[in-house]
């Protein structure tokens, strides 16, 4: 699949569905430990909490029902949640490691 | 960060090796361009000296085991080697993401198919100006440039990811805005705007290269409006040249802490242009695994860490962020391998770092010496 050239700036709100362009790609180092996200001359090292987020990223779930999922695995408020993911998400967005 | 597991080296254990997160391959010397600012030696290796495909297997999956993420697949061209897709096969294979860097003058539509297939991720194509003529008479080499935008628009259609490589002098830097807008319409998720380093044939050619210091400034100042501009667009990495810096640059992140180096022959080197220092013994794949070089080799092991360190590095304050800056540039500028990197305003010969550089910059450039086998050391 082509990744169109973006004109605009993707901002992520809680009805975006974002996912992983096919070109970056989430995987466990195991050299030292944890997770990487590698994209063109890149090496992000998510923390725990983005890893699941990123996990949930499938290009299927909106950001709300991430937040409502998380919500639940972590006892916390969805709207809280959202918020944070949101801004995580579109910080990612930015660095251009998320779409949506 | 944690080290490197069940290190091998005698030295290693007594202080913490970090795992190298990234491998440059450099697959051959050979290539069409003949840029002058190109990051080769100037002694260039020949084409029988180079590893077989077999071996840069064997190679990257080493790499891979050592916890490097990113491969870097480089030359000269890679390109020119027929047996490029076997070697990026075999990253794919080991996990490494593997960044082609090309200047993609001999790339058909074809073998970029091919090479995509086996695995690349993503590929960075070098532009010399975007101006036709003037890039085609940096490069040395006709109708270049025209081939590059070809190959540019393959790399979209296929669904790669593509960064625009500007290699930014005196003799191009009007045309970073140009540049901005190149990137934006072949659709490229990534532009370095890279300032040439003054190594190998670029600081042969460094009179021919250096912009002014109002140059550099303006060229910064073009790029941040840009980023403000394209954010979330396009990503825009800017390299500045350190002539007219006031701290040095943590090259390659500090000597053997991230970056392997791997020469068309096996040689392997914490950075590209660490055959310049004296006295040197840079180890083979062929004799060694990656893991014994990179752990407990004594070139690696020169400057690693701090206490190699004279002073005014060894009791400044950002002696662990930039870690003395660059080896390569201390000695070609002060003659010692451990002074500080003349850029440092902390150096006694920082002033006439800047000096030579506006000195040069203010006078008329100089011929090129082009990058070739002939013109080599």
């Amino acid at each position: 699949m082509t990744e169109a050239p973006k004109s605009a700036r993707l901002v992520i709100t809680a009805g975006s569905v974002p996912y992983l362009p096919r070109h970056i790609k989430l995987k466990q180092d195991a050299a030292r430990g944890g997770w990487t996200l590698l994209a063109p001359e890149r090496v992000f090292t998510p923390d725990e909490i983005a890893v699941d987020v990123l996990k949930l990223c499938d290009g299927r779930r909106t950001v709300d029902v991430i937040a409502r999922e998380l919500s639940v695995a972590y006892n916390a408020p969805a709207e809280e949640i959202r918020g944070d993911i949101t801004a995580m998400l579109q910080d990612l967005a930015d660095k251009g490691v998320v779409t949506a | 960060m944690t080290a490197v597991a069940n290190s091998s080296g005698p030295q290693a254990g007594a202080l913490h090796i970090p795992a190298p997160v990234g491998l440059l391959a450099e697959l051959t010397h050979r290539c069409p361009l003949q840029c002058p600012y190109c990051s080769n030696p100037l002694a260039l290796e020949r084409v029988a000296n180079e590893l077989p495909a077999d071996v840069w297997v064997d190679v990257l999956k080493q790499a891979a085991d050592l916890g490097v993420l990113q491969l870097h697949v480089s030359g000269g061209e890679p390109t020119v080697r027929r047996d490029l897709e076997e070697i990026v096969a075999g990253a794919a294979k080991a996990g490494l993401y593997t960044n082609l860097i090309t200047a993609a003058v001999l790339l058909t539509r074809d073998r970029l198919e091919k090479l995509a297939q086996a695995g690349v991720d993503h590929v960075q194509i070098s532009f010399q100006d975007t101006e036709l003529t003037n890039a085609d008479r940096i490069a040395h080499y006709e109708r270049g440039h025209a081939k590059k935008l070809e190959a540019a628009g393959w790399v979209r259609a296929l669904g790669l990811p593509l960064t625009v490589n500007a290699p930014i002098h005196r003799q191009n830097i009007e045309s970073v805005p140009a540049f901005i807008e190149l990137a934006e319409r072949l659709g490229a998720q990534r532009l370095e705007v890279a300032h040439v380093q003054y190594y190998g044939w670029a600081l042969k050619n460094r009179q021919a290269l250096m912009p002014t210091r109002a140059q550099v400034l303006r060229s910064a100042e073009i790029v941040a409006k840009a980023r403000e501009r394209l954010k979330g667009i396009l990503v825009i990495d800017f390299v500045v040249p350190d002539y007219y810096a006031r701290r040095p640059k943590p090259c390659m992140g500090g000597w053997g802490r991230g970056i392997i180096n791997v020469t068309p022959a096996g040689k392997v080197l914490p950075c590209h242009a660490a055959e310049s220092l004296p006295g040197l013994v840079f180890e083979n794949v062929r004799d060694r695994s990656l893991r014994d070089i990179w752990l407990s080799s004594d070139a690696f092991q020169k400057f690693r860490h701090t206490e190699w360190m004279q002073e005014p590095c060894r009791s400044c304050e950002f002696k662990e962020v930039d870690w003395g800056g660059c080896r390569c540039q201390a000695f070609a500028f002060v003659g010692d391998m451990r002074a500080t990197d003349p850029a440092c305003s902390k150096s006694s010969l920082h002033a006439a770092f800047a000096d030579t550089a506006h000195g040069e910059a203010a006078g008329a450039p100089g011929p090129f010496v082009f990058r070739s086998l002939r013109a080599s050391a």
